[in-house]
């Protein structure tokens, strides 16, 4: 009997169609746009800080649209469901603590993360004087 | 070694995400907030300024922006594959070079602030 | 038990590398017992309905391995998805990202290469113990690694892993799983020998963590998390031995 193994093709550019479970992943990965676009956004602000008085009131102005309360909007809640949240769900693979025979439960790691998070979230509105 | 490139790019990957997961909420919320019209005292002209002047303050936001560039770089080039685009070399030092240029800007402003 | 039996229509894939130019689908009505899973099916169109079907099955209890197929897309084991979890109209096709070699049966010299490449056994450095002595484990060490050693290999984590799919030379979730087994278990010495599985493009750092092979994995052994734990062990190598702090030279 002859053997003609047949291979069945990928697609490299839409393979994450296929099902839910990818499509999440593609989501996930595509917040390093944002990560990518805040950091410059943050540079430019740095760029207009370090200039003048003047060039920061306007890189302040530049922020004030509706359009840009829809983008941040949207943008942060993009952020917390596909990037921290998962984020925090997936860290406790990577650093599992033994505790004798036992592991310590994924759960306490994630509250963890959400507490640091709650923690650093609160300082940094404070520096900023927003609380 | 082979292990060497790997390692250090992927740690900067996890540590920029450990560091974006927690800090970049804060900060888009911050620039929301400037959206709406508010700008909170922290971020007057005169507040903000002297904090960026502080060493303390150029430290926290150089490596915010320095960890935060290098692991969307590498985050991209993966992208960048599941999509299709095989050409991993090509797009390695596209990223990598955006990722540089903005450490190198971040820097420069940073020190320009006195 | 129940007695009720339900129609099921399965579309099943077919391929004679004989005959056919490509795989094609052939659809059997099969008259299933309520509590069946979708193997029994499978195995009631080879008895009664189509001899020529060829699949790969064995223990029906899922220790062994071998039933693994696509079931409505989803990487599965045949003897342990109910049909009670499944709608009327089933697509059986065999496990994705494997060539076909028949009907659902698929060749796995690639995955069983690499679970020779990986160092899969016990490396000592020092001699063994002077007597016939067995190597002492504590239940704590044991639990490190417990875990990773329910692999059965029934290889579906490959179908759910993309990055497999995309590039065939990735080492992938198993057989990384397995490197990591023995680098966690106590008795074993030898983790530099292993370490090309993390210093190669094809080891550890072409897995982007879609976290598909553990959702899928049947026994729960968790391979993303693995990989993920042979990263941060990868990443913190390098450092140590920057600094000199292991006996490896660099």
């Amino acid at each position: 009997m002859s053997r003609r193994p047949y291979i069945r093709p990928m697609s490299t550019t839409t393979w994450y169609m296929r099902n839910g479970r990818y499509k999440v992943y593609v989501l996930r990965e595509l917040t390093s746009f944002l990560v990518m676009f805040y950091s410059f956004l943050t540079i430019f602000g740095l760029a207009a800080l370090a200039a003048s008085p003047e060039r920061w009131n306007a890189f302040l102005a530049s922020q004030q649209s509706t359009a840009m309360i829809i983008f941040h909007g949207l943008a942060l809640l993009y952020f917390l469901f596909f990037q921290t949240f998962p984020w925090f769900k997936l860290a406790p693979k990577a650093m599992p603590v033994q505790l004798g025979e036992k592991k310590l439960p994924d759960s306490y790691i994630i509250i963890g993360h959400y507490a640091a998070w709650a923690v650093v979230s609160i300082f940094i509105f404070w520096l900023a004087g927003v609380i | 070694m082979a292990i060497a490139k790997k390692a250090v790019v992927w740690g900067l990957f996890a540590a920029g995400g450990t560091l974006t997961s927690f800090i970049f909420p804060a900060l888009i919320a911050l620039f929301l907030v400037i959206a709406t019209g508010n700008v909170p005292e922290g971020l007057q002209f005169e507040q903000i300024h002297s904090f960026a002047s502080s060493w303390l303050g150029k430290a926290c936001l150089f490596i915010v922006l320095f960890l935060s560039v290098w692991h969307a770089a590498h985050r991209l080039r993966v992208v960048a594959h599941d999509f299709g685009i095989r050409k991993d070399t090509l797009v390695a030092n596209a990223v990598y070079a955006g990722a540089a240029i903005g450490t190198v800007l971040a820097a420069f402003y940073l020190l320009t602030i006195n | 038990m129940s007695t009720r039996t339900r129609q099921l229509e399965l579309e099943v894939m077919r391929y004679d590398p004989e005959k056919d130019e490509a795989p094609w689908f052939q659809t059997y009505t099969v008259p299933c017992l309520e509590d069946w899973v979708i193997l029994d099916a499978i195995n009631y169109v080879k008895e009664h309905l189509d001899t020529t079907l060829a699949y790969r099955w064995s223990c029906h209890m899922m220790v062994c391995g071998s039933c693994g197929m696509m079931i409505n897309g989803e990487p599965s084991l045949t003897c342990k998805t109910f049909i009670r979890d499944l709608p009327d109209k089933v697509r059986v096709e065999p496990l994705e990202n494997f060539p076909i070699e028949r009907d659902l049966v698929v060749v796995l010299d690639d995955v069983i290469q690499k679970l020779h490449q990986v160092k899969p056994y016990i490396i000592r450095k020092d001699d063994p113990p002077a007597e016939d002595k067995e190597y002492i484990q504590s239940r704590g060490s044991l639990a490190k690694f417990k875990q990773l050693t329910m692999c059965i290999n029934c290889m579906i984590c490959y179908s759910a892993c993309p990055q497999y799919g995309l590039n065939k030379d990735f080492i992938g979730p198993a057989a990384l799983t397995m490197a990591h087994r023995y680098n966690r278990d106590s008795r074993d010495q030898g983790k530099s020998d292993r370490l090309n599985i993390l210093a190669d493009h094809d080891g550890v750092w072409d897995c982007s963590f879609v976290g598909a092979c553990s959702e899928v994995c049947p026994k729960h052994v968790d391979p993303a998390a693995a990989i993920q734990q042979m990263k941060v062990d990868g990443a913190v190598e390098f450092w140590k031995q920057k600094m000199g702090i292991t006996g490896d030279k660099s």
